[in-house]
C-alpha cells in the first residue's frame, strides 16, 4: 500500500474487489461516490448501514460497499430489505440496483415496500436498459429506443417511476443525473436522513449498450446531455415528469412528506388492540 | 441438404426456430440464454418471421405468457437458463398439467448461490418432476435438431406435453461450430402447421385450470404419468422421421465403443464429446471401456438403458448436480433404481463433476476410470464422490 493520498470514499470501498466491472462512462461508479460522500454527511456509521442489491450492473455495487451487504437475487432486493429492516429498526437498509431489477422482474416488491411505507432507501440507476445481459429493453427504455429485443425501437410505454414512487406511498421522491453530483449526493444525505419509504430515480449513462445502439455518443456525451436538457424544478408534479426518448427532463426533489411508517402503524393498532399487554418489538439485538 | 455454416449456436436455435414458423416468443434476459431471443427478437422485427415477441417483466411472466399463446392455439417457444428456470417452477408444472405444446430451451447453468453463470445441471435436475418431456443435446447440430424435433413431439396428438431441450450453458451456447440448418421449407414438410387438439375459443367455450378435488386429482396424476410414459413410442418415431428426411439420426440413449465394454462411463449433454475423445484414447491402449449417455431424460428410457449397459462390469455414472445429503447424485440414483434387483447389474461406481462451469478433462476421466476399475478388482463401493474439490472430498477446503 503506498502512502500516497487516498480518495475519500475510498474507506466505504472494498478497494481489494477493484478494479470494479463497470464499463468506462458508465455512471454507476459516479452514483457510488455521491453515495460514499452521502453516507458521512448523514453521519450513518457504517455498522449502521446495510446495502442490498439485486442482480444486474447496478446491483454489483453491493459487493462494493465497505458495509454489511447482501447482493440478492434478480428483482428481490426489496423483498430481503422488507425483511432486514423489519428485524432490525434500528439499522438503516439501503437498496442500490438498476431499472430493470427493480422495475421489471422486481417490480411487485416496489409498490408493496412503498404502500406499506418501510423503512427503507431505494436508489434506482435508470440507464434505460439490461446492461448486464446485452442491453435488451426494459420497462424503464423511452418508447421508440432502440435495445436489443427491440432492433426498430421501442414501442411500448414506459414507467414514470416519480410518479409511480408518489402514487404508491413514498415519502420522499427525488430524481438527479450523474451530472448533478452535488444535488444527488444531498438528495442522497436527505433521503438516508428520512424515516420511511424513499426513492431516488439518478438516470445514467449506458455508453456500451444503450447509447452505442442509439447512436449516442459516448459516456461523456450522456453527461453532456443531461447537463444541456435537464430542468431542476422543486416541487414538480410527479405526473409531468415522465420521459420520452432524449427528451428534455425534469429533475429535483418531488415528494417530501411524512406518513406512518409499516411499524408506526403495527405498533398502533397493536397498542389499540390489546392495550398494555403488547410490547413492541424493537428488533434483533 | 442444407450446408454447413460456421455459427454461434445460441444463433442458430433462434433459427431453428424460426424456421418452426413459431408464432409467440415470451422471454426474459439471462445469461448464458440470452442470445437466442435477441436474435428472435432481430428475427421478428425484420418481419422474417410472423410471430408476437413479448418482452415479458419476469420468466414467471415469461411461461404464463406462454401458456396463455399456447391455449390460443399458437406454437410457442421461450428460453431460459438457471434462476429463469426456478422462477418459472410453479407455472412448469401448470404447462404440463394443461397439456400445452410448447418448447423451451434452456441453456444449463448453475443455481445460485454463490451466484454463477456458468454451467452445470442443477437448474434442470431440480425441475425434474415438473411433467415436461426433457430432451439433452450434446452440441449445437444436436441441439438445433432437437428444437425441430421438440416441436414436432410437443405438438403430436397422442402426446400434447411442453418439452424442454437441453444444452450446455457456454460451452455448447457459445460455441462457433459448423452446423446444417435446415431451411424453413423443408422444416415445413416435416413439421406441418399446429393443429390444436383444444384451446381456448369463445365460440365452444372451455374451462382451462380449474380445481382438482381429492376425488380426482389422483386419476389426474395417473393421466400425467400415462402421458409422459406413453410420449416414448411418438418420440422414436419421430426421431426416425426426422433421420429419413435429415439423414441425422438419434436415439433416446446414444452408446459408443460399448461392444464388449467391461466399464462404461454414463453421461448427459456437452461432456459426451470429451467422454468419446477419452474413450478412443483408452481403447487404443487396450481397454474395454464404451460409453453410454441420454439423449432423452423424461420419460426416461428405461429399457434403452437396460439394453445398452448389459454385459458391462461396472457404470462410472458422472452427474452435475447433487442433492447434499442425498445418496448422490439425480442420474446415478435413477439408474439405481432402474436396474435394482437385474440379475448380473453392473456395479456402480458414483460422481459428481463439473459444478458451476468448471470443466471435465482427461484426468478427471482417467481417475474415475481408475476407482471404478478398482471397484472390479475388489475394492469397496464408495459412496458418491465430488470430484475436483481442493482438499477431496470431505477433505480440507
Amino acid at each position: 500500500m503506498s502512502d500516497a493520498p487516498r480518495n475519500p470514499v475510498e474507506k466505504l470501498l472494498r478497494t481489494e474487489r477493484m478494479p470494479h466491472i463497470w464499463c468506462p462512462g458508465c455512471g454507476i461508479g459516479t452514483s457510488v461516490n455521491c453515495f460514499a460522500r452521502a453516507i458521512e454527511q448523514a453521519d450513518i456509521p457504517y455498522d449502521k448501514l446495510h446495502v442490498v442489491s439485486g442482480i444486474g450492473c447496478s446491483g454489483r455495487v453491493a459487493g462494493y460497499v465497505n458495509v454489511d451487504s447482501f447482493h440478492t437475487t434478480h428483482g428481490r432486493a426489496i423483498a430481503f430489505a422488507t425483511g432486514l429492516s423489519l428485524s432490525r429498526p434500528s439499522a438503516k437498509v439501503v437498496v442500490y440496483s438498476g431499472d430493470g431489477d427493480l422495475f421489471a422482474i422486481g417490480g411487485n416488491h416496489f409498490i408493496h415496500a412503498a404502500r406499506r411505507n418501510i423503512d427503507m432507501t431505494v436508489i434506482c440507476i435508470n440507464n434505460f436498459t439490461y446492461g448486464m445481459t446485452g442491453g435488451q429493453v426494459t420497462p424503464t427504455t423511452p418508447l421508440t429506443a432502440k435495445a436489443s429485443t427491440s432492433p426498430y425501437g421501442n414501442f411500448e410505454d414506459s414507467f414514470n417511476l416519480p410518479n409511480l414512487a408518489e402514487a404508491c406511498g413514498a415519502v420522499y421522491v427525488a430524481r438527479w443525473t450523474i451530472y448533478h453530483v452535488r444535488q444527488l449526493t444531498r438528495a442522497m444525505t436527505k433521503a438516508l436522513s428520512t424515516k420511511g419509504f424513499s426513492f431516488l430515480e439518478v438516470l445514467a449513462p449506458c455508453p456500451t449498450l444503450y447509447q452505442r445502439r442509439n447512436k449516442l455518443g459516448d459516456g461523456v456525451a450522456m453527461v453532456q446531455f443531461f447537463k444541456d436538457h435537464s430542468t431542476i424544478k422543486n416541487g414538480a408534479s410527479t405526473s409531468e415528469v415522465g420521459l420520452g426518448f432524449q427528451s428534455d427532463m425534469i429533475v429535483g426533489e418531488f415528494v417530501d412528506r411524512q406518513r406512518p411508517t409499516f411499524m408506526d402503524n403495527y405498533n398502533a393498532r397493536m397498542k389499540e388492540v390489546l392495550g398494555d399487554s403488547f410490547v413492541p418489538f424493537e428488533g434483533i439485538k | 441438404m442444407a450446408q454447413r455454416k460456421g455459427m454461434e449456436v445460441s444463433i442458430a436455435i433462434a433459427e431453428a426456430a424460426s424456421a418452426c414458423d413459431v408464432d409467440c416468443i415470451a422471454a426474459y434476459p439471462i445469461t448464458p440464454q440470452t442470445h437466442v431471443v435477441e436474435h428472435l427478437a432481430e428475427i421478428v422485427a425484420e418481419g422474417e418471421l410472423d410471430a408476437e415477441f413479448i418482452p415479458v417483466e419476469s420468466e414467471h411472466a415469461a411461461l404464463s405468457a406462454c401458456i396463455g399463446c399456447a391455449a390460443a392455439g399458437a406454437r410457442t417457444f421461450t428460453a431460459t437458463s438457471s434462476q429463469g428456470l426456478a422462477l418459472m417452477h410453479e407455472v412448469l408444472f401448470i404447462a404440463s398439467a394443461l397439456r400445452m405444446p410448447m418448447v423451451m430451451v434452456v441453456a444449463n447453468r448453475a443455481l445460485s448461490g454463490p451466484i454463477n453463470i456458468w454451467n452445470d445441471h442443477s437448474d434442470v435436475m431440480t425441475e425434474r418432476d415438473v411433467g415436461w418431456l426433457q430432451v439433452f443435446a450434446e452440441n449445437g447440430q444436436e441441439a438445433v435438431d432437437l428444437v425441430i424435433l421438440a416441436h414436432k413431439i410437443s405438438e403430436d396428438h397422442r402426446v400434447l406435453l411442453p418439452i424442454m431441450v437441453h444444452f450446455d450453458g457456454f460451452i455448447v451456447s457459445h460455441m462457433i461450430e459448423p452446423l446444417s440448418l435446415p431451411d424453413r421449407d423443408e422444416v415445413k414438410k416435416f413439421l406441418p402447421n399446429f393443429v390444436p387438439a383444444m384451446r381456448l375459443d369463445i365460440d365452444n367455450p372451455i374451462s382451462m385450470g380449474p380445481v382438482g378435488m381429492p376425488t380426482v386429482y389422483t386419476e389426474a396424476k395417473m393421466v400425467a404419468e400415462a402421458a409422459v410414459r406413453g410420449s416414448y413410442g411418438p418420440i422414436v418415431e419421430t426421431f426416425k422421421g426426422f433421420g429419413d428426411m435429415f439423414g441425422r439420426h438419434y436415439r433416446p440413449v446414444e452408446t459408443y465403443r460399448s461392444e464388449d465394454a467391461e466399464i462404461m462411463m454414463v453421461t448427459m449433454g456437452s461432456i459426451s464429446e470429451t467422454a468419446m475423445t477419452w474413450v478412443d484414447a483408452q481403447r487404443e491402449r487396450g481397454e474395454k471401456v464404451g460409453l453410454v449417455r441420454f439423449r432423452l431424460w423424461r420419460p426416461l428410457p428405461i429399457e434403452d438403458f437396460k439394453n445398452a449397459v448389459r454385459g458391462a462390469k461396472a457404470l462410472t455414472v458422472i452427474d452435475r448436480h447433487f442433492s447434499p445429503g442425498g445418496p448422490g447424485g439425480p442420474v446415478s440414483a435413477e439408474i439405481k433404481q432402474v436396474l435394482y434387483g437385474t440379475a448380473d447389474a453392473p456395479q456402480i461406481v458414483e460422481f459428481v463433476a463439473g459444478l458451476g462451469g468448471r470443466d471435465i478433462n482427461m484426468e478427471d476421466f482417467d481417475q474415475m476410470y481408475g476407482k471404478t476399475k478398482a471397484v472390479l478388482a475388489g475394492a469397496p463401493v464408495p459412496p458418491f464422490e465430488l470430484i475436483q474439490v481442493r482438499g477431496g472430498h470431505h477433505g480440507e477446503i
